[in-house]
């Protein structure tokens, strides 16, 4: 009640204001540690710090929007927010229906992890989540593919004995691996897939995307990216 | 929440525990609890209101009104759920968008319709990008409200009109004798009479109704099951209280939640029935009125 009393007012408040469009950034929120919600119930994670300082940047009134990554692309295109910025991949698939900005994490590795090193991940069961590059990797490598419609599920797979591994990004992975008191281990080297991660747009929003383009040029030229990206997934992570 | 909980990684057992239930991310589980409890006390009588506007259509002696009211009934009840809680809210979304585009912005020559895409020009939007995530939570659950009303709704108009048809019409009949109107028979007769013939169909579908409840996250609404799945995940210290899958345990919390919700709708249902038995000619009624002599 004390929020809605809160937020009535804060309308109120802004409604007098001239029409400054906010822009709603779409996130599914269960990615750690690109995005996930926190304690408090916040979107929290690497692309918070990102889009937050983006947002900064770029002089735009931002506001974060969870939502399942089943319908993540189809909300984006009725409308339901005007980006997303939740670890998705840059592919060539994606970008028949989509716009993408210039990739903020350079091409990483995807790895597979399950309880032992020497699974042979080409005929294994392998989960990957729905709707990833992974998953299609999957597809493609003669594995038996099994979905999930949350990262954390697919990992919880392997725990419970419904796959041999997971395939996923190994920035993903890394703590998971580190946590699990060696239950986990990483199986085979890393697997470079896509172009790198960026925002993904409306086609027909060119404006916000060449804004956006220009913040992360600027992030990248003053080193900042850089920073965000060792604070998140360590220092030895891939940088520019 | 407490000033104890401000560094977690210090804290043990219970302490931890306390601290564990009571994050910001908890409240908004506990929260959700209050969202589908809403849901459920403000959809039962818009539907129930479907329903009886449903069947009134589909026993009209208007041959144009009586194709209304069974064409809906039909139409809705041969759709599986899940497709109409997928498609239906979408293009309720987009017609409502579509109609404030018409209004609002009549001067704007680009396409609404770019292959997939679905835009509107800014002011048009509903609720409005500018508004509080609050708003859009508003609207988005009273989509929800909208469409479990209806198709609830087209169930329900069919219970009630079985119902109506159940009346004996020896009752009507007497009512008519009296001289009442179509309209007072219908008034003071056969609508009193009719809902214990109603009830049992309609405790089905409200008992349904509850368990349907975990849909409203197809409708972007975040309900228990979708918190009960987030909260319980394995969390690694990128969280505060990290911990391993505890899926389950939340999981038995829902179970415990919506057997509870049953119990008490059973209860309620019952005393509801000898209610709505008292003094008719139903068997019930009979019986109840030999128990007193």
């Amino acid at each position: 009640m004390k929020k809605l009393i809160l937020t009535t007012a804060l309308l109120a408040l802004t409604a007098g204001t001239s029409f400054a469009d906010t822009i709603r950034m779409g996130t599914e929120g269960a990615y750690p540690p690109y995005n996930f919600i926190n304690d408090n119930g916040e979107v929290d994670g690497f692309e918070r710090d990102l889009g937050d300082e983006l947002c900064a940047r770029a002089a735009l009134t931002c506001e974060w929007v969870t939502t399942d990554w089943d319908s993540i692309i189809p909300n984006l295109q009725s409308g339901n927010y005007d980006l997303i910025i939740a670890g998705m991949s840059i592919t060539a698939e994606r970008k028949e229906v989509l716009a993408f900005t210039q990739n903020y994490i350079p091409p990483t590795a995807s790895a597979y992890i399950g309880l032992s090193a020497d699974i042979d991940v080409s005929t294994a069961v392998v989960s990957a989540q729905t709707g990833t590059i992974q998953a299609a990797h999957v597809a493609q490598s003669g594995a038996t593919l099994l979905e999930f419609a949350t990262p954390d599920e697919s990992v919880a797979a392997v725990r419970n004995g419904e796959s041999d591994a997971v395939f996923a990004d190994k920035d993903f992975l890394v703590p998971i691996q580190a946590e699990s008191n060696g239950q986990f281990s990483f199986i085979g080297g890393d697997v470079p897939l896509g172009d790198g991660i960026g925002i993904g747009l409306r086609k027909s929003d060119t404006e916000l995307k060449a804004t956006l383009d220009e913040a992360i040029d600027s992030m990248k030229a003053d080193g900042s990216l850089n920073d965000l990206i060792k604070k998140w997934f360590g220092e030895d992570a891939i940088t520019y | 929440m407490f000033s104890s909980c401000a560094d977690p990684s210090t804290l043990q057992g219970l302490n931890w525990l306390m601290c564990y239930l009571t994050t910001g991310k908890h409240l908004d589980f506990y929260w959700s609890f209050v969202t589908v409890l809403t849901l459920l006390a403000v959809t039962a009588p818009v539907a129930l209101a479907f329903g009886f506007g449903g069947a009134m259509l589909a026993r009209s002696h208007h041959l144009v009104l009586r194709i209304i009211g069974k064409g809906y009934t039909a139409m809705v009840r041969g759709v599986p759920d899940i497709v109409f809680f997928l498609f239906f809210v979408i293009a309720l979304d987009q017609g409502i968008e579509w109609v404030m585009h018409q209004a609002r912005c009549p001067d704007w020559t680009d396409p609404i319709r770019n292959g997939l895409e679905f835009r509107v020009c800014p002011q048009a939007k509903v609720p409005p990008n500018s508004a509080a995530q609050v708003w859009h939570s508003v609207y988005g659950f009273a989509l929800a409200v909208v469409t479990f009303a209806l198709v609830f709704g087209a169930f329900a108009a069919n219970v009630i009109y079985g119902a109506m048809q159940a009346v004996p019409r020896a009752q009507l009949e007497t009512a008519e004798a009296y001289g009442m109107s179509q309209g007072q028979v219908f008034r003071r007769v056969l609508v009193p009479q009719m809902w214990i013939y109603a009830l049992p169909g309609l405790s089905n579908l409200w008992l349904i109704l509850i368990k349907a409840t975990p849909l409203l996250f197809l409708l972007g609404v975040q309900d228990i099951v979708y918190w009960a799945r987030e909260l319980g995940g394995a969390k690694t210290s990128a969280f505060s209280y990290p911990h391993p899958d505890w899926r389950l345990y939340y999981f038995l919390g829902l179970l415990v939640f919506y057997l509870l919700m049953t119990r008490i709708s059973e209860v309620f249902l019952t005393r509801l029935q000898n209610r709505l038995s008292h003094g008719q000619a139903t068997a019930a009624g009979e019986a109840q009125r030999k128990a007193a002599a």
